[in-house]
């Protein structure tokens, strides 16, 4: 049997474990913590520990999706997750600019851990601030040959096509 | 769609930057304590500011920049106009020409525009497709200048730090097609920035050739970085003193067929 690793990544409340849950085949194994820090206005759970889904492609090959840790204090844990992935997601709060630097910073730093494929989802595009796409690329920054793919987490339509936006972008490097 | 946000978190740097790269035309509302101001643009070129308690019409903005003075205003007739009536009445008067109102309503938008640099909080409002009100005198100036001579005067040591934490990294020219360097103008220590950028040299380095403080060179680069003709980039080292970088984790080598069956199964899903 074989597996591989597509590893979701962003900022606090980026919408994660609802991109994961939205396609994972199974429920998703989360280790979900009350907050005690000055997140807790926002969220009353956050990822500690990591998201962890899976998709059954045949009776040879697993896909496991996992999630990063929303907050900075786990980032020990984002190089462990990166190692072997197949590629990333970086999902972005389309509607909360003041985590824009932050997401590029995460970015940024799983660039540096492996040289693997990525898109970056702009998520929450159902609500009415949500940033376009286009101008969420410009925000942060994105290279032009990175995909910014609109995304609704809780959708699994949505989440399908980033996924596959991404899948799309790691055939076009891979081996014959 | 409108873009909404606090100048806490995306600057208006940050806003001027995306509004003439993604080429938008409407109006920006930005709130700072009591304050309040609009900016208008066009295709991505600054046309119009309104700033709270500033000039209120073409009469007051021309002798508040000194090109008529008080006692030529008095002898106008004061009844209500439009800027662009006033704008002719004053041209049949002989008191200006066309070309000096221009200047004036040019200078007077990006003064106005670089003291908005100033606000680091507040609420921000894009309204794409909003333009200034007809009767408004408009003007068309690239942001790129605009984004370069407002980082000149933010003088925000903190901001500046903020963004750009790390003098150890190094400077490379831009490769973006957009970006129009004909038009941008340097002062003499932006020039000896930009003449030295290297990729083998750190910016702190930069500064020590050119006898510029920290403060001094942050501002200079976080001026070039904002207008797009640079950007940062890890320092090379020369290859004889470089030690062996720490490696990437690969991914696993996989092979087309893998991940083609990966896409069936993720779109029957």
């Amino acid at each position: 049997m074989q597996t591989v690793k597509i590893v979701v990544t962003g900022p606090f409340n980026a919408g994660k474990t609802a991109f994961i849950g939205a396609i994972s085949e199974i429920e998703v194994v989360s280790t979900e913590r009350r907050i005690t820090d000055h997140s807790q206005s926002t969220k009353e759970q956050t990822t500690v520990a990591m998201d962890f889904g899976r998709i059954t492609v045949d009776d040879g090959l697993v896909l496991y999706l996992f999630g990063t840790p929303g907050q900075r204090r786990f980032d020990f844990m984002w190089e462990i997750l990166s190692e072997g992935m197949l590629g990333f997601i970086v999902l972005v709060d389309s509607v909360a600019p003041e985590t824009f630097h932050e997401a590029r910073g995460i970015l940024d730093l799983f660039k540096n851990y492996s040289p693997a494929c990525y898109v970056v989802a702009a998520n929450k595009q159902d609500l009415k601030d949500a940033w376009p796409p286009q101008d969420l690329r410009i925000a942060l920054k994105i290279d032009s040959d990175v995909k910014v793919v609109p995304c609704v987490a809780t959708d699994k339509e949505s989440v399908k096509r980033v996924l596959l936006e991404l899948l799309y972008s790691i055939l076009e490097t891979a081996e014959e | 769609m409108a873009l909404r946000g606090n100048l806490r978190d995306f600057s208006l740097t940050q806003l001027l930057n995306l509004v003439n790269l993604a080429k938008k035309t409407g109006a920006l509302t930005l709130g700072e304590g009591n304050s309040q101001a609009t900016v208008y643009f066009r295709e991505g070129m600054l046309v119009h500011v309104f700033l709270d308690g500033q000039a209120s019409n073409l009469c007051n903005l021309l002798e508040r920049v000194g090109k008529i003075n008080e006692a030529q205003s008095r002898l106008l007739p004061q009844e209500a106009r439009s800027d662009k009536e006033w704008g002719l009445l004053l041209i049949n008067t002989g008191l200006i020409n066309r070309a000096d109102i221009i200047e004036a309503v040019r200078r007077h938008t990006l003064e106005t525009a670089y003291r908005l640099f100033t606000w680091t909080e507040g609420s921000f409002l894009f309204e794409p497709n909003v333009l200034p009100p007809d009767d408004k005198i408009t003007v068309l100036l690239h942001l790129e200048n605009v984004i370069l001579e407002g980082s000149r005067r933010v003088g925000e040591w903190k901001r500046l730090e903020k963004e750009l934490p790390d003098l150890g990294m190094a400077l490379r020219f831009t490769t973006r097609p957009e970006v129009r360097l004909k038009r941008i103008t340097l002062s003499p220590d932006e020039w000896r920035v930009v003449s030295s950028i290297d990729p083998s040299r750190s910016i702190q380095e930069i500064a020590q050739a050119h006898s510029l403080t920290d403060s001094q060179i942050r501002k200079i680069v976080y001026g070039l970085l904002s207008a797009g003709l640079v950007e940062l980039v890890p320092r090379v080292k020369p290859i004889s003193a470089a030690p062996p970088p720490k490696e990437k984790v690969a991914p696993a080598p996989v092979r087309k067929g893998i991940i083609l069956r990966l896409i069936d199964r993720i779109r029957r899903l």
